[in-house]
């Protein structure tokens, strides 16, 4: 009889568990993405998802790690699918694939495979896309896109020009642009009032696909895959600093709510942060960590040069992750008493 | 009875699969052909063999004698003939032997004569006395002997005792029979703690989902009225643990540093433990059975009452094992063994033997990276962070371990069991603190050595010094006599005496510098020279012609002249 240690009881649990319920969470705010801007999403996710486990078989197989049991864990999956969302809807085949493979192999694999990454690899890819090809990044389609499906294969795929049709800016950008334009007569509430772009609250569409998200991610929490830490505080530090300015000047500067539900917040909220391995584990660094994010991506998004600063808030928490975790280790049973 | 009861953090519920064994009520498992009675069977120093092969004994006999305080006794199961003192497998992870004593039951059972004493009539000492003697010993856990718990601690008031009917781990229900079954004696068994531990309070803690227990337990205190509250934990791996038991029913946090509940003002028991001293105060019977549940894959799970030194393959044929079963789990599965050999013999400590096969247990799927969930973090009842302990102790990184508070581990399971990334977490960490353990000890041989060394360093250096001491000593002995022979011969030679009277006095000279004691030394030994200079003398002047006699004289007239010394011979002067 083989040695087998305590104890011989276990859950039903696995990672390809954890990772297939994050995929089924982030379905609402797909479902609302493909739906209200555009079916293509649906496509970059088949590419971002081919792209990736290629990847990773790749590295598996070069590193010598049992195929089947780590390609079928699905966190290459989760990786795929979260810059498949991020990058945009018609951005060429051959940049989300590159995002996903640079994902997989530089930001997941060269730091030691699953587990090991200090940096979240969706954002890693992201960021050095829009670092890299800032023009092809910023093409975010007007409202819902006009095409139809095999016309927007088509413009993935490069088989059909890229009309400027496309390079319209997002909803951030589009009024932080008008606000850099300095014109002192215009101000949020008429800008809001361009129902092109904006809708009830916030992006026209969007907003709704952000919702989605939120819905995904409180399933998540009800599932206790995630816990409350990371996204009430991402939120809560977004809504703080949002809030202070837009009641400082509510003319310059739009609302919490708009903020909230514009470009990655939720996503980054609800799946992004709360990536165990490079973010915080613990209840107070979680904290901090989500306060941190929410905080800095409010700060890159107003006021720095990118369409949107969640990849970059998070990518500078994962940095700091590990000393916030030192340093807000949580007092142990028994340990109460002692200040 | 309603009260505030507290929460501890974590804690997981696994299928608790206690049904199986509970339909039906405690069996007597018979006497099986032979009986392994391990000396060691619990923490605490081996109880030494009183026995030798051939002797007959009878049921209660005492055949191992405890061996220091934190130690109990070991008795014949049942009446018979010691064949054996030897090495055999005992029911242990390891699979090393221990001294184990081999009965050939005779069937007759027959009792020693058994006395019951009176445990208030008596001092406390000899209760304990007597608890030792009857081998008592926690049931719950690890054996811990019971006298040895029921001391209050010094300066810390008793508030409440706290009697442990969990029974938290899947699988087993024979602390629930007991109650169910035996809940007066249990509660005698439960007095006795009182009395000598003087309590505040008396809280009998059981899982909720023994209802009969609680009933039976409830029936028994109202019946003997005593003021025992019997408290419904909520069920919840581990409630059973004695530090998150006291937490549920006081509050109190015991810290993992901490040896003794007691110096929180707070004991736990375990109900078989209470029985068991019952059995042995009230009726004279030492501990040479317990309660066993079978359970697992069987035809027919059960609860019995088995002699300690069963053979477990034996005693586990009466609950029909299925065929496919693979091994034999001791304990529960969350923190059980599979024993190394399935002849092992049930043992003081042996609560529960679970027949294993794949059903019932899968084969764990094979491990994956940790990937920092921290599900293992949220299910600690120590509020622990098992991933970062894991990430440490696979990293040989001990020191970090300690920093992260692996000795707070209680080794419940409960990170094991949640692991998505199926990691035997508990594993690691059982690695972790036996190698700080060994470190430790290799450190401690060290300094040991250390400490060796440097005594004996101090003690060549203290033999050099007494052996200078004592050269010089005979060096001044001799400088005396030397002295003495010196002013022996200036009474027959005229020139010698100032030089050997200067001679004489160097040793005084160089004595001072040294300690008084040795001036007393030399002086005594200037007095034996002294005294043998005078007997001395009549000889030395006995043979002198009448010619040497003159000049001898001359000289002396001339010496007292020039007032060299003192008109008595022999007697020195400082110049």
């Amino acid at each position: 009889m083989m040695f087998a240690p305590a104890p011989f009881l276990l859950k039903d649990a696995s990672v390809s568990q954890v990772m297939i319920q994050v995929c089924i969470a982030l379905i609402p705010g797909i479902a609302a993405y493909a739906w209200l801007i555009g079916p293509a999403v649906l496509v970059q996710i088949v590419i971002a998802t081919l792209a990736a486990l290629l990847a990773e078989a790749v590295m598996l197989k070069i590193r010598g790690k049992p195929l089947a049991l780590f390609l079928s864990d699905g966190s290459a999956i989760v990786t795929a699918w979260l810059i498949a969302l991020t990058f945009p809807p018609l951005a060429p085949w051959w940049l989300v694939a590159l995002g996903a493979v640079f994902a997989i192999v530089v930001a997941k694999h060269l730091y030691g495979g699953l587990g090991q990454n200090p940096f979240n690899p969706a954002m890693v890819a992201f960021a050095m896309c829009i670092v890299s090809f800032p023009a092809l990044m910023s093409q975010w389609p007007n409202i819902g896109l006009q095409q139809t499906l095999a016309e927007q294969i088509h413009i993935i795929l490069g088989l059909s020009p890229r009309v400027d049709a496309l390079s319209s800016a997002t909803p951030l950008d589009a009024l932080k642009t008008a606000l850099r334009l300095g014109d002192a007569n215009l101000d949020i509430a008429q800008l809001l009032a361009n129902q092109d772009i904006f809708g009830n609250f916030a992006g026209r569409g969007w907003e709704w696909v952000a919702a989605g998200y939120l819905i995904g991610g409180l399933w998540l929490w009800q599932r206790r895959i995630i816990t409350w830490h990371l996204p009430l505080s991402f939120i809560g530090g977004l809504i703080l600093i949002a809030g202070a300015l837009w009641l400082y000047n509510p003319a310059q500067f739009a609302s919490p709510l708009f903020h909230l539900f514009s470009g990655g917040a939720m996503l980054g909220a609800f799946f992004i942060a709360t990536d165990p391995v490079s973010g915080c584990t613990t209840p107070r660094g979680k904290l901090i960590f989500g306060f941190g994010a929410g905080l800095l991506a409010y700060i890159i998004r107003v006021f720095g040069a990118f369409p949107d600063g969640v990849a970059f808030a998070i990518l500078l928490m994962n940095l700091c992750a590990p000393v916030i975790d030192l340093l807000n280790q949580p007092r142990i049973f028994g340990m109460k008493d002692k200040a | 009875m309603l009260m505030n009861l507290f929460k501890f953090k974590g804690g997981v519920k696994p299928p608790t699969n206690k049904t199986q064994s509970t339909t039906l009520p405690i069996a007597v498992a018979p006497i099986p052909a032979r009986l392994v009675v391990p000396l060691h069977q619990n923490i605490g120093g081996t109880p030494r063999p009183v026995v030798q092969v051939g002797d007959k004994v009878l049921k209660g006999q005492l055949i191992g004698e405890a061996d220091g305080w934190i130690s109990a006794a070991v008795h014949a199961p049942t009446s018979g003939t010691v064949v054996e003192v030897a090495m055999h497998v005992r029911p242990h992870p390891s699979g090393l032997d221990s001294l184990c004593v081999v009965i050939e039951p005779d069937g007759k059972d027959e009792w020693i004569t058994r006395t019951p004493i009176d445990h208030r009539a008596v001092p406390p000492a000899d209760v304990f006395h007597h608890l030792q003697q009857c081998g008592i010993v926690g049931l719950g856990g690890a054996g811990f002997p019971a006298h040895g718990k029921l001391t209050p601690s010094k300066g810390v008031p008793m508030d409440e005792l706290i009697i442990n009917g969990a029974e938290c781990e899947p699988f087993i229900t024979c602390d629930d029979l007991l109650m169910r079954e035996r809940a007066g004696e249990v509660v005698r068994g439960i007095a006795v703690f009182r009395d000598l531990l003087q309590p505040k309070k008396v809280l009998i803690g059981i899982e909720d989902n023994k209802p009969e227990a609680i009933a039976a337990m409830r029936a028994a205190v109202d019946a003997q009225n005593e003021p025992f509250s019997v408290v419904a934990v909520p069920t919840l791996y581990p409630a059973g643990g004695a530090k998150q038991l006291i937490r549920v029913l006081t509050g109190k946090e015991v810290p993992g540093s901490m040896r003794s509940t007691a110096d929180m003002g707070v004991q736990v028991f375990n109900v078989g433990t209470a029985y068991s001293a019952w059995r042995a105060i009230g009726h004279g019977e030492p501990l040479v059975s317990r309660i066993v549940t079978l359970t697992g894959n069987v035809h027919q799970p059960r609860n019995y009452d088995v002699l300690i030194g069963t053979p477990m393959d034996e005693l586990l044929k009466l609950a029909q094992p299925h065929p496919d079963t693979d091994g034999i789990l001791m304990g529960g599965p969350m923190m059980g063994f599979l024993v190394p050999d399935p002849h092992a013999p049930v043992i003081k400590t042996t609560n529960c033997l679970i027949a294993h096969d794949d059903r019932l247990f899968p084969p764990k799927a094979p491990e994956m990276p940790c990937i920092r969930c921290g599900a293992c973090a949220t299910v600690c009842p120590h509020e622990l962070q098992p991933f970062e302990l894991y990430w440490y102790a696979r990293a040989k990184n001990f020191g970090k371990t300690q920093e992260y508070h692996i000795f707070d581990c209680i080794e419940c399971g409960c990170c094991s069991f949640v692991c998505p990334s199926r990691i035997p977490l508990v594993q690691y960490f059982r690695f972790a603190k036996s190698e700080i353990w060994a470190r430790e000890r290799e450190k401690n041989a060290a300094d040991g050595a250390k400490a060796r060394f440097e005594f004996k360093q101090m003690r060549e250096e203290r033999e050099k010094a007494e052996k200078a001491e004592k050269l010089a000593r005979a060096a001044a002995a001799q400088a005396a006599k030397k002295a003495a022979e010196a002013a022996a011969a200036a009474t027959t030679e005229g020139s010698a005496p100032a030089s050997a009277a200067t001679d004489a006095d160097t040793p005084p000279v160089a004595v001072d510098a040294e300690k008084v004691a040795k001036k007393a030394t030399i002086e005594a030994a200037m007095a034996r020279a002294k005294a043998q200079r005078e007997a001395a003398q009549p000889k030395n002047t006995d043979n002198l012609t009448p010619e040497q006699q003159r000049t001898a004289a001359e000289i002396e007239e001339r010496r007292i002249a020039a007032n060299l010394i003192s008109p008595e011979p022999g007697s020195e002067k400082a110049p």
